[in-house]
């Protein structure tokens, strides 16, 4: 049974995390004036702290428990999520698009859209972000009613709601501010939970090479650790595929998309007190995300490895659970606590980081730009307010609708991913050539969405993405990953092609338009970079990317 | 709500100024857990003991926690926020009073 035995010391854990996670929404009530207050914390945060919260978005409770599952179920290729996707897209985004996000003084990733292209492009990217949004948010809410009905027994409606009223309770209050000390809070106890994890589990079965033996009986073999090992383009065994489909599949185009674009994340560093603090943010982020593998993939196999029947597709012993099997397995009450304290709030801050940068992109994109025009900041304030508790009602109907057919919820998610997939060919031209035109914009998202999704429908019908390359009519056996990496880089290339076309057949906009928002047109109303004092070394953005580059290349050599 | 156009002039202050410092509160968290945690790490029953691998495991979070409960009060009380520290911003929303 995987039901924790949880008792009033864990249950004491909880509550006065719980207290203090409405308490940081009281607080930081005071602090909110304006509607940027609110939406975007008056831009006023330190970089750790922004930095912090930048990764601490990202894990959401869903990312730590299927991280862990993809360690248990592929090994070591789980790193590439981290080493070859996130940490140079996290780089890439503080070393060189920052200073467009931020110096051009945008509230939001689809208003530099809107200040670059034109309202169809922006319009087109707000709806889709916005409403993927809020269902990403129900989502989360719904993955943690499970496991706390798992865990400790709750009903999944009591779970849902519950737990909806405690991020309600904070981001209404406290806004942006209120979520992101949430998260930098987060992201200090879920590690306190999870480092006890894998010190006691790695101490049971012998240390490193105790766990290398006994993953070699399991039916993962030794090709749990080596990360490169079955990339060949044309004859891949690697459980991710070929090194195509890794590099600029997964690393180029999705990890770069992701990082650089999704404004959840941007927001954060948009929300950093100077440039200088918000290009730091994805950059100080970079740092605990080379790590963090330890803390999911590793557990993933010690799981593997102590628990015979894992990997079971139904019930207690799925993958998924690889986590809460080992914490109920090893954890003394108290441990077990600040463990379950950590995942909770990973999933409320996978809610909450969803939540508030819908509220953003509606009030400001949409509200603003198209429905209510000039009114004073006050009034912004009041439906910033306002579309956050409407976000969390969507949140919670899409929970329930989750919770009946879980399946609608993976077609969703696929969808959103056909809309994510070409945005940085758009931005990176965007950035970068200011040949690019308005209707490009539009033109190129929309041939993006339509590759990604036509590769993913023939893919399935390919034989070179099955195991040995055999085509398998009921598409069971299908490495689903691979055509994911192979469908973004239909859409990179296809948006790249037609924005590039459409380009040269319509007309630019003014260079006068374009100041600030593209490489090598600087900004008439920006101080003159001379007068900018430069910060001191420790704090410059090139160093700290290059440095967090050097440390994924050597872990990546010794972990070849 | 009247119509009357956003022109700037009666944009409210940003009250961003009046927010509190997050490292205490990270560290009183920590400090009430790992005071919580140490204390029970000295009654670890040889049933926890055993589950956990033979590492009394709350005995050492709880120190852990703590270490981590001193180095944010630390800082805070070595460095506390001062509002004119950030060189003012020439963009200006104003963290500068």
């Amino acid at each position: 049974m995987l039901r924790l035995h949880v008792n009033p010391f864990d249950y004491t854990i909880l509550g006065i995390y719980f207290a203090l996670v409405v308490a940081i929404g009281v607080f930081a009530r005071r602090a909110v004036a304006t509607s940027e207050d609110f939406l975007l914390s008056g831009r006023s945060l330190p970089a750790w702290v922004t930095g912090l919260a930048f990764i601490s978005a990202n894990l959401g409770a869903i990312e730590i428990l299927g991280m862990a599952a993809n360690g248990a179920q592929y090994g070591l290729p789980t790193v590439h999520f981290y080493w070859i996707g996130a940490v140079p897209a996290m780089v890439f985004l503080g070393v060189v698009m920052m200073p467009f996000y931020y110096g051009s003084r945008v509230r939001s990733v689809p208003e530099f859209l809107l200040r670059r292209f034109n309202p169809p492009t922006h319009l087109f990217n707000a709806l889709t972000f916005a409403l993927a949004a809020v269902l990403i948010a129900g989502v989360n809410l719904f993955a943690l009613a499970l496991v706390v009905n798992a865990l400790i027994g709750w009903p999944i409606w009591v779970s849902i709601v519950v737990s909806a009223l405690f991020v309600l309770a904070y981001i209404t209050l406290g806004g942006l501010s209120g979520a992101i000390y949430n998260e930098v809070l987060q992201f200090f106890v879920i590690i306190a939970g999870l480092v006890p994890l894998v010190i006691i589990g790695l101490h049971s079965v012998g240390g490193w090479s105790g766990l290398q033996d006994k993953i070699d009986h399991t039916k993962l073999g030794a090709a749990a650790f080596s990360t490169w090992g079955g990339v060949g383009a044309g004859s891949w065994t690697n459980p991710l595929g070929d090194w195509i489909g890794i590099v600029f599949g997964l690393g180029f185009v999705l990890s770069f998309g992701y990082w650089t674009t999704n404004f959840a994340e941007v927001q954060r560093a948009l929300s950093a007190k100077d440039l200088n603090a918000g290009q730091r943010t994805p950059l100080i982020g970079a740092y605990p995300k080379i790590f963090i593998p330890a803390l999911t993939i590793i557990p993933g196999l010690i799981a593997l490895a102590v628990i015979p029947k894992l990997g079971q597709p139904k019930g207690e012993l799925t993958y998924n659970n690889a986590i809460p099997l080992l914490m109920g397995r090893y954890l003394p009450n108290g441990a077990l606590g600040i463990a379950l304290a950590g995942l909770l709030a990973a999933f409320m801050a996978g809610m909450a980081a969803n939540v508030s940068s819908f509220n953003t992109v509606f009030t400001y994109d949409i509200w603003q730009t198209y429905i209510r025009k000039g009114r004073r900041d006050r009034y912004y304030l009041n439906v910033g307010r306002v579309v956050t508790v409407v976000g969390i009602v969507i949140g919670i109907g899409t929970a329930f609708i989750a919770s009946g057919y879980s399946n609608i919820m993976n077609y969703i998610q696929l969808l959103f991913s056909f809309f994510n997939a070409p945005l940085f060919a758009t931005f990176i031209l965007a950035m970068f050539w200011k040949r690019t035109t308005p209707w490009a914009g539009i033109a190129g998202l929309a041939a993006g969405t339509i590759g990604a999704a036509v590769m993913h429908l023939v893919g399935y019908h390919i034989g070179y993405f099955y195991p040995h390359h055999v085509y398998d009519p009921t598409h069971a056996t299908i490495n689903a990953q691979m055509v994911n990496f192979y469908g973004a880089i239909a859409a990179f290339v296809a948006d790249l092609v037609v924005t590039v076309l459409v380009s040269l057949a319509t007309k630019p906009k003014p260079v006068s338009e374009l100041g600030g928002l593209v490489w090598g047109v600087p900004d008439p109303n920006a101080p003159d970079p001379a007068s900018v004092p430069k910060p001191v070394w420790w704090k410059s953005p090139k160093l700290l990317g290059g440095g967090a580059l050097g440390i994924v290349l050597v872990l990546s050599i010794i972990f070849v | 709500m009247s119509e009357v156009p956003d022109t700037g002039a009666e944009v409210p202050q940003s009250a961003a100024a009046r927010l509190f410092d997050l490292r205490v509160l990270i560290g009183g968290l920590f400090l009430v857990y790992g005071v919580m945690l140490t204390v029970a790490g000295f009654f670890t029953s040889s049933k926890d003991l055993a589950k956990a691998s033979q590492i009394n495991i709350n005995l050492w979070m709880g120190l852990g926690m703590l270490v981590i409960a001193v180095f944010f009060l630390g800082w805070w009380r070595l460095r506390p926020l001062r509002r004119d520290e950030p060189p003012p911003d020439a963009t200006g929303t104003g963290t500068g009073q």
